[in-house]
């Protein structure tokens, strides 16, 4: 390589990390799975400070869209960084929430250790206790108001406990992207509220940007600036006023469907039930309101 | 057999002094093995990996018979036989349904094969035996040194990669996300549990291996769980087992085995029962508040 295109790359480097203030940016990105494409042409970009929901029918691959900014699966055309890297070299700048899969009763695992992990757990060598370390955990824990659980062994926890735990260790190594998968899931009001407050306040005191798959956004609306709308028949981004739509969603989808509002919530409601078939069902864990 | 006959016959305490100072070696085997087997267990249960401990031990005792009938290193033989073991289990098993069923196909034929070796081996009988049941030779100060050393290797590889090990194991999803190379943590723990199954064979033998590499951990497991006292308490009972098993056993001519899985068989039930009484307070506690 001359010595004129090397500093051009540099220089090219240098002008992209002043002016790329997007955390997770996707350019052209498609994916493909078993031969058959998820998405294609999406462009995406998240901002410090951003909250952006990721919704769609199972199987519109949102999962696969958080494996491939976690870097496990390769994007099949087009660019994405996390964090200004590649995905998958992020580290401890990434934050993630796994959808919930609840620990054994038994884990050798306190809940502080969970948190722990979190912070340091990808370092080789032994653990050295210190103050610092033994600090950034109670914040963490206190952040998710788990700190009185600290001793205790995760499998222990109610499903809730171990989800606002999880929090506190995807929050602790103050990652300024966070990733979540279905953080909500199965979770009763209270542990709701307290996951969504939590996520909420670390993002506006950290400027950190939010990336989070739902299959309900209705508890969320409330701090989602943008969505993310994954359908077989494309993609929508766009706060939920644009996105939430009869005329968007029906387009997505190919029929018709009428998104309702009552009492500040939104209801997805396929308008002809003959036609929809299977995807009734898929459809309805869109946006819908199981209550 | 009467009852005093059993009693001689299990505890023989005449010349205990002159006992122990010679199977001093054997001693200190039994205390680096409890060691070793203490750390390595507390991992083998965050992995939920003690099935595979018992297939890694039937091959490392094909190994072990092999290199007898050969007249091969002994402990070189069962080094060799778990290694082979460890790595076809994880390649082959990462997920846990294939782990168990390539365990389960591993275990018979490394065993039908130990057994063929010592079929044909024309040697003295108590040396076949030995190699499944666990026996107290006289340890002598090679064979130790190498204990020693592989003991010694697998403990400070497990101090370098335990902390990521860990959150591999007990959070996989989350820790290959932040970047943990959780496969090659897998394939290299295999390799240290296979070299850690291979020396404790010589002191409790195949079939009992789990004695010294699982009961212990699982005890401690009910008793703690903050993983440095879990550690902590896993390490001292195996030591007792293995160490207070060779004591007892000094005298006897029954093999070593039926003491140290005795100890840990008892600690491990202390431990159940500590932990269920204890759960039991706790509810009836929160009832009453």
């Amino acid at each position: 390589m001359t010595e004129e295109a090397t500093s051009a790359r540099n220089e090219n480097r240098y002008h992209r990390r002043v002016t790329d203030s997007a955390l997770i940016r996707l350019r052209n990105a498609r994916l493909d799975i078993a031969g058959r494409t998820l998405w294609q042409g999406l462009d995406l970009d998240l901002q410090p400070g951003e909250l952006i929901a990721v919704l769609g029918p199972n199987g519109a691959g949102k999962s696969s869209l958080l494996r491939a900014l976690l870097g496990q699966v390769p994007l099949t055309a087009g660019d994405a960084s996390v964090a200004g890297e590649a995905p998958g070299k992020g580290g401890a700048r990434i934050g993630y929430v796994p959808q919930q899969k609840l620990f054994d009763r038994g884990v050798p695992l306190r809940a502080r250790d969970l948190v722990g992990f979190g912070l340091d757990g990808r370092r080789f060598g032994p653990v050295v206790p210190n103050s610092d370390r033994r600090r950034r955990i109670d914040t963490a824990l206190e952040r998710t108001g788990t700190l009185a659980l600290h001793r205790r062994s995760v499998g222990e926890l109610s499903g809730g406990e171990q989800q606002r735990v999880r929090i506190a260790s995807a929050l602790v190594s103050e990652p300024s992207v966070l990733i979540c998968d279905e953080p909500l899931l199965s979770l009763d009001l209270a542990h709701q509220r307290a996951v969504i407050d939590s996520i909420d306040g670390y993002r506006r005191q950290s400027n950190a940007g939010v990336l989070l798959v739902t299959h309900d956004v209705n508890p969320l609306l409330r701090i989602v600036d943008r969505v993310l709308y994954l359908a077989p028949g494309g993609h929508r981004i766009g706060t939920t006023d644009e996105v939430l739509t009869s005329e968007v969603l029906s387009g997505l989808y190919g029929v018709h469907v009428d998104v309702i509002e009552v009492h500040g919530r939104v209801i997805v409601v396929p308008a002809d039930s003959v036609p929809f078939g299977d995807h009734d069902h898929d459809l309805d864990a869109v946006v819908g309101d199981h209550a | 057999m009467s009852l005093d006959e059993l009693w001689s016959t299990l505890f023989d305490f005449s010349d205990y002094g002159a006992l122990v100072a010679l199977l001093w070696n054997s001693i200190l085997a039994g205390a680096v093995l409890g060691v070793l087997g203490g750390v390595i267990g507390y991992f083998v249960m965050a992995r939920d990996l003690p099935f595979a401990v018992h297939g890694i031990s039937e091959l490392s005792f094909a190994g072990a018979s092999g290199a007898l009938l050969i007249g091969a290193n002994v402990i070189a033989g069962s080094v060799v036989g778990s290694l082979l073991a460890a790595l076809l289990i994880g390649f082959l098993g990462t997920r846990a349904r294939d782990r168990n069923s390539i365990i389960g196909v591993l275990m018979p034929f490394g065993l039908g094969l130990g057994i063929l070796f010592l079929a044909l081996y024309p040697g003295r009988s108590s040396n076949k035996f030995g190699l499944l049941t666990g026996q107290i030779v006289a340890v002598d100060n090679p064979q130790l040194t190498s204990l020693v050393a592989v003991a010694a290797l697998v403990l400070v590889a497990l101090v370098v990669i335990g902390r990521p090990l860990l959150f591999a194991s007990l959070d996989e999803e989350v820790a290959a996300a932040r970047g943990v190379p959780v496969r090659a943590l897998s394939i290299a723990f295999m390799v240290l549990l296979g070299l850690a199954t291979a020396v404790s064979l010589h002191i409790v033998g195949a079939l009992l291996v789990l004695a010294l590499l699982v009961t212990p951990a699982a005890a401690a497991l009910r008793i703690a769980s903050a993983p440095a006292a879990v550690i902590s308490l896993s390490v001292l009972f195996a030591t007792v087992s293995t160490v207070g098993g060779i004591m007892l056993a000094l005298g006897s001519s029954i093999p070593i085995s039926p003491y140290v899985t005795t100890i840990s068989f008892s600690i491990y039930l202390v431990c159940r029962i500590a932990s269920n009484l204890r759960s039991r307070t706790r509810r009836l506690r929160e009832t009453a508040a």
